[in-house]
């Protein structure tokens, strides 16, 4: 017996979770300002860039996108399993090559700013 | 009022099928009381656990318009005049309201309920000092009495009851928090193995049927941030894997 | 005597539908859809963002200003509040027991601490952001 990897994910799930609970509400009255068309300054091409250019934002942006990403992945593997799919290991592994994709691309564009 | 009960005889049905008793009842009644009140009056064959009458004994609990209850708690004034009493749900039906409670009594041991020492004790003649600040730490989850009412709440066990459950972890969780206790690594190898802990979605309905609020959900979290660390320091002290 | 017990069959498909309480815990686990489409447009934002390109930035912005968009963010916003932040912040205290001496913090006191927190961290994204001067 010995302590489950599931540790390690449930982990990610758990900061995710706290990050996401606690930003997105902002992040999604971002997106609907821009969709009335009232684009706050912040997001003009320029504030945006620099923001996205210093260090502190990247590493900001890439907590924020990747622990949101393996929290969604695991509360989806849960779900799955709660609407009644049995194969987890395979839910499993396809959520979570989903979130490494999506880490791995946050990671990518974050560099190229 | 009237009680819509499930029956089930196991020489003789193949299936439970509901039973109707008409029964009149006093204002301060429970269903428990009424349950007695048809044994006693109206069908001797009806069977059920009880003891206590007083909520300790964890004996009565039943289903009661669908809700995992105490029987002994339930009173019948906050009732409507049709009551549906079923045996404890996601367990195996023993015969009429009685359920088969072998699983988990068998994961309440598996949490190792006694205080695990690294250290020797203290001698015969003295005794652990624990405050009281040490006591309130675990206090609420020594409050259990075995009811098991949470696992007839939790959607996980039912679904799969290869998940050790809410009152098993709740259990493991008062000896982790006991300051006489040095065992809690020892529970979490075996709780937070992959069908331990990490089961449990956090529905959260252990919590809110618990007669007597224990709050196994609370346990259950707090356990899984303990996994989470020992699992990182373990693997940080290169020890176990 | 003897023993035959009997199991009562539960669907792994439709159990969350036989009572209130399971309702509300689907209605809660299925905001991932949200998190998961948040983030991915997040994604595809400093995917634009990368190109280096303004035009392409404003394009991306345009492509955002529709109803249907609005709608979706509309919609995204109330439910995610009420099955995911709020919800969040209700469970937490479980998970953080804090105890002064003998008395327990209440739980109510640590979700009054999430919200404070939560209008703090909302009004310095919208100042960044520069909604709020």
């Amino acid at each position: 017996m010995s302590i489950a990897r599931k540790a390690v994910v449930w982990g990610l799930f758990a900061a995710g979770g706290t990050i996401s609970a606690f930003l997105f509400p902002a992040l999604i009255g971002l997106f609907l300002l821009v969709a009335i068309g009232a684009v706050p300054p912040g997001l003009e091409y320029d504030s945006i860039f620099a923001f996205a250019s210093n260090w502190a934002g990247k590493f900001a942006l890439f907590l924020v996108i990747s622990l949101s990403l393996w929290h969604a992945a695991h509360r989806l593997r849960v779900v799955f399993h709660d609407f009644g799919v049995r194969k987890d290991k395979a839910v499993a592994n396809a959520v979570y090559l989903v979130a490494a994709v999506g880490t791995l691309l946050t990671a990518f564009y974050l560099y190229r700013i | 009022m009237e009680l819509e009960v499930l029956r089930y005889d196991p020489e003789q049905d193949t299936e439970p099928h509901f039973q109707s008793y008409s029964v009149p009842c006093e204002d301060d009644w429970a269903i428990l009381d009424a349950l007695n009140h048809v044994k006693e009056n109206i069908d001797t064959t009806l069977s059920y656990r009880w003891s206590c009458h007083m909520m300790v004994c964890g004996s009565c609990g039943m289903m009661v318009n669908g809700e995992p209850s105490l029987t002994c708690k339930t009173f019948i004034r906050d009732l409507p005049d049709h009551v549906r009493i079923e045996p404890l749900a996601n367990l195996p039906i023993e015969r009429d309201l009685v359920v088969v409670l072998d699983d988990p009594m068998e994961k309440m041991h598996r949490a190792r309920p006694w205080i695990i020492r690294q250290d020797d004790p203290p001698p015969p003649d003295q005794e652990y000092t624990q405050s009281r600040a040490a006591l309130y730490k675990f206090k609420q989850y020594t409050m259990c009495v075995n009811c098991m009412c949470c696992y007839a709440a939790c959607p996980q066990y039912g679904l799969d009851q290869s998940f050790i459950g809410p009152a098993a972890l709740a259990l493991a969780h008062r000896y982790n928090l006991d300051s006489r206790d040095q065992g809690k690594s020892l529970r979490l190898d075996i709780l937070a193995d992959h069908d331990g802990v990490w089961d449990c979605s956090f529905v959260g309905a252990c919590s809110e049927v618990c007669p007597k609020s224990v709050d196994p959900a609370a346990a259950i979290q707090q356990m899984k941030v303990d996994g989470a660390i020992e699992w990182w320091k373990q693997k940080l002290s290169g020890s176990k894997s | 005597m003897s023993r035959r017990p009997y199991i009562r069959p539960m669907s792994n498909t439709t159990w969350y539908l036989s009572n209130g309480r399971y309702r509300r815990y689907m209605l809660r686990e299925v905001t991932c859809l949200l998190v998961g489409f948040y983030c991915f447009l997040a994604v595809w934002a400093l995917a634009v963002l990368a190109t280096g390109s303004p035009e392409r930035w404003e394009g991306f912005l345009r492509s955002q200003q529709n109803a249907a968009m609005i709608a979706v963010h509309a919609v995204a916003l109330i439910y995610y509040l009420i099955y995911m932040t709020f919800d969040w912040f209700k469970l937490a205290p479980k998970a953080m027991p804090v105890q002064l001496g003998e008395r327990k913090v209440s739980d109510r006191s640590i979700i009054l601490a999430h919200y404070v927190a939560w209008a703090a961290l909302t009004a310095f994204v919208a100042w960044l952001a520069g909604v709020i001067p």
